[in-house]
């Protein structure tokens, strides 16, 4: 057993957990820490501000598929993180946040930079910690990283007194920890997955549902044959696009307020729905009474509280959606439960009508529509590209318009609904997947909300490339001022906005400009191509709509098509 | 669906902010609390807290399964629709006018009250049961003039089985 320094032991503990990357920003409360990372081999990110950081690591852990870890200093370091935190908590990624706090003695003095973040982030974390004594430092990071990263995943905050990284401590490596009042039930229950079996047996219009918990559980080679043995129409949440190949003949695209039309009238017209790793947010789900009205509803979920919170569940399954699916598969093999395609033409070839019928569309004529900007990044980037979006109509059109066939290609602020996300979101990615392609899609006003995280992803010479779909409209609150308020565009037109390409270069980034259809192709060619940090902007229509749109309150069958 | 009244007992890490991750819970997803009550158990790392709230079925599923959520709370026990016990104790100060002091000392007696306080003027009277019998003495109290009254809230535990084999 060693004596080491509260700084110590958390850089101890952060290479037991695997750490590589850390997203912060420095300050007084925490430079004991920052002293001691500098000896270590963890690579730091310095970020320009902490929502960046929070959003960074969020970003790190969805392309990693592992904890995203930040540190940021005490008082304003601490309250920036919250947004990113909220963030976090929502889509259930599991990210530590480790923040500088004043000397225990001082604590409650309104002291210099002083403030109560276990206080302010208890809503919006999985769990936080004060640390005390500088005895307990190591048992609190090791169950940080284990709430964090098991059960349904989430943000875990640790408030690191002064006192506390400057004190000294024995310490020894601890093992995985165990704790009597958290065990997350993995396994599900043998009597509810017959249930579902049965319910399966009897369906004639079955639609799977799936939504992040199947991402962030790895379950997409599972869900994908479970599909393929029912012959069922997969659906998926913003949070679970991705989870089931958007290229595949199953595949029914997004529900919910702007879904498309097919996945929507599956929904109101199906006899089963089964929802997998879904949490029925009301942006799916429209008006309640309205929701799958004729059908038996299964629900898996790792999480109790998500299960017949807004909609009654008729067979509840708790547990990790990977198992379940497994089991599950296991059971229809077992049972000789043979679904033929000849039995679900009848419920196929309906869902081929309604696709046939409704397919999402616009018509480029002469200004660029976005809609096309973004079918043609998917078709310069072969579907391959990992794409982060900021949020509003940029966050819609890419979430309908780019098919993604795998996991963790897709990553958003889905239940916050944060603006500023993406950008950081793509360098954390982009530190996580060297290799790969990361590109942003956003909106000339979220792009703006952290706009300055570009000096940090031209700094560590990330090559990520931001889409600016520039309406130099706050579109989405626009589109509902259009539709619903006789167009009043109250505080909507960003009448003055930045020139990106100057801004880009001012960065030390590249920036690039089209404004007639004619020159989107080029310029995403070239932007794609050329090396480093790249903005692409794009004059877009500036009245476009996301269609289709479900008014709010509304059931999901009732659509505002084009 | 009916919203009814639920006694629920949990078991939980007897640490700082505890008792506030329960209370912004209920703030937080509009849950009502009616009534509170923590105290530690024979296990100083471990609390009790009694909480009374309100809800229809589905609230209360929602409320429990919240609650079990919290890392902190180790164990979630409904009492409602199960045998067991509530209690609550109440400090009731009333005006004792001359006319009155008899009267409140009969009614004391009936309800099997003490008196912890006396003077010129008052009584001060500790007073233990149910919900309904707090009521019940109140009620009966408020005519001579109750001046300051306390409350504990419901503590409450489940009854054991009376008898093997039953």
């Amino acid at each position: 057993m060693r004596t080491l320094t509260g700084a110590q032991i958390i850089m101890a503990v952060l290479k037991e957990e695997g750490v590589k990357t850390i997203f912060g920003f420095p300050g007084g409360a925490v430079i004991d820490i920052y002293d001691e990372l500098n000896r270590t081999d963890i690579q730091h990110v310095l970020v320009r501000h902490e929502q960046g950081a929070v959003h960074a690591a969020d970003g790190y852990a969805r392309a990693k598929r592992s904890v995203g870890v930040c540190l940021v200093t005490s008082g304003p370091g601490a309250t920036n993180t919250v947004s990113g935190l909220a963030s976090a908590y929502m889509d259930s990624i599991p990210v530590v946040v480790l923040t500088g706090q004043v000397p225990t003695k001082l604590i409650g003095n309104d002291a210099f930079q002083e403030v109560d973040i276990v206080g302010i982030t208890r809503p919006c974390t999985k769990h936080n910690y004060l640390v005390k004594h500088v005895d307990d430092l190591a048992r609190v990071l090791k169950e940080a990283f284990h709430i964090a990263r098991s059960g349904r995943p989430g943000p875990v905050l640790v408030d690191l007194p002064k006192d506390v990284v400057q004190g000294k401590a024995r310490y020894k490596p601890l093992p995985e920890p165990r704790m009597p009042s958290y065990n997350p039930t993995y396994k599900p229950h043998m009597k509810q997955l017959r249930r579902a079996v049965a319910l399966i047996k009897e369906a004639e219009r079955p639609v799977i549902f799936s939504g992040g918990g199947v991402i962030l559980s790895g379950a997409s080679k599972e869900l994908t044959a479970f599909a393929r043995k029912l012959h069922a129409p997969v659906t998926a949440s913003l949070m679970g696009l991705g989870g089931f190949p958007g290229t595949d003949p199953l595949w029914l695209g997004m529900p919910g307020m702007h879904g498309t039309y097919r996945a929507n009238m599956s929904i109101g017209a199906c006899d089963l729905l089964i929802g997998i790793g879904v949490r029925f947010d009301d942006r799916v789900t429209g008006k309640v009474e309205a929701f799958a009205p004729n059908a038996k509803i299964i629900h898996i979920d790792i999480d109790p509280t998500s299960i017949s919170k807004n909609i009654p569940v008729t067979v509840p399954i708790v547990g990790d959606c990977k198992i379940a699916l497994r089991e599950l598969n296991n059971l229809l093999n077992e049972e000789k439960v043979k679904i033929t395609k000849k039995s679900r033409k009848p419920w196929l070839d309906q869902i081929e009508k309604w696709k046939s019928t409704r397919p999402l569309g616009y018509k480029q004529k002469d200004v660029i529509k976005p809609q096309y900007v973004i079918e043609k990044l998917y078709e310069l980037t072969k579907g391959k590209a990992i794409i982060t979006t900021e949020v509003g109509q940029n966050q819609m059109w890419a979430a309908q318009y780019y098919h993604f066939d795998r996991p963790n290609s897709f990553i958003t602020s889905g239940g916050l609904g944060c603006m500023g996300f993406g950008l950081p979101a793509a360098i954390g990615a982009q530190m996580a997947c060297p290799d790969k392609l990361v590109v942003d899609v956003a909106g000339d006003g979220s792009i703006q909300m952290n706009i300055q995280e570009l000096a940090t992803a031209v700094q560590y010479k990330l090559p990520v490339k931001v889409v600016i779909l520039n309406n130099r409209y706050l579109g989405m609150v626009r589109q509902w001022q259009e539709l619903f308020y006789e167009r009043r565009y109250a505080s909507t037109d960003m009448e003055h906005a930045p020139d990106f390409v100057r801004l880009a270069e001012s960065y030390g980034a590249v920036g690039l400009r089209a404004t007639k259809p004619e020159e989107v192709e080029s310029v995403l060619k070239e932007g794609l191509k050329v090396p480093g940090t790249t903005i692409m902007d794009f004059w877009v229509e500036r009245e476009e709509c996301v269609y289709p749109m479900v008014p709010a309150g509304a059931p999901i069958t009732e659509m505002l098509l084009v | 669906m009916t919203a009814r009244k639920h006694t629920i007992s949990l078991l939980v890490d007897n640490e700082p902010g505890v008792l506030s991750r329960v209370a912004g819970l209920f703030s937080g997803r509009g849950f009502n609390i009616e009534s509170l009550c923590v105290a530690e158990t024979l296990d100083p790392a471990i609390s009790r807290i009694t909480l009374v709230t309100r809800g229809d079925d589905a609230i209360a599923e929602q409320i429990k399964k919240q609650l079990n959520k919290l890392i902190n709370v180790i164990k979630v026990h409904d009492l409602t629709g199960t045998e067991h016990v509530e209690r609550e104790m109440a400090l009731i100060k009333v005006k004792a006018e001359a006319d009155y002091r008899a009267e409140i000392l009969r009614i004391v007696d009936i309800f099997r009250c003490k008196v912890v306080d006396v003077g010129p003027a008052h009584y001060t009277i500790e007073v233990t049961g149910t919900d309904e019998k707090l009521k019940a003495i109140l009620s009966l109290l408020k005519p001579m003039g109750v001046k300051e009254i306390a409350r504990t809230g419901a503590i409450a535990l489940g009854r054991e089985k009376k008898y093997r084999g039953s």
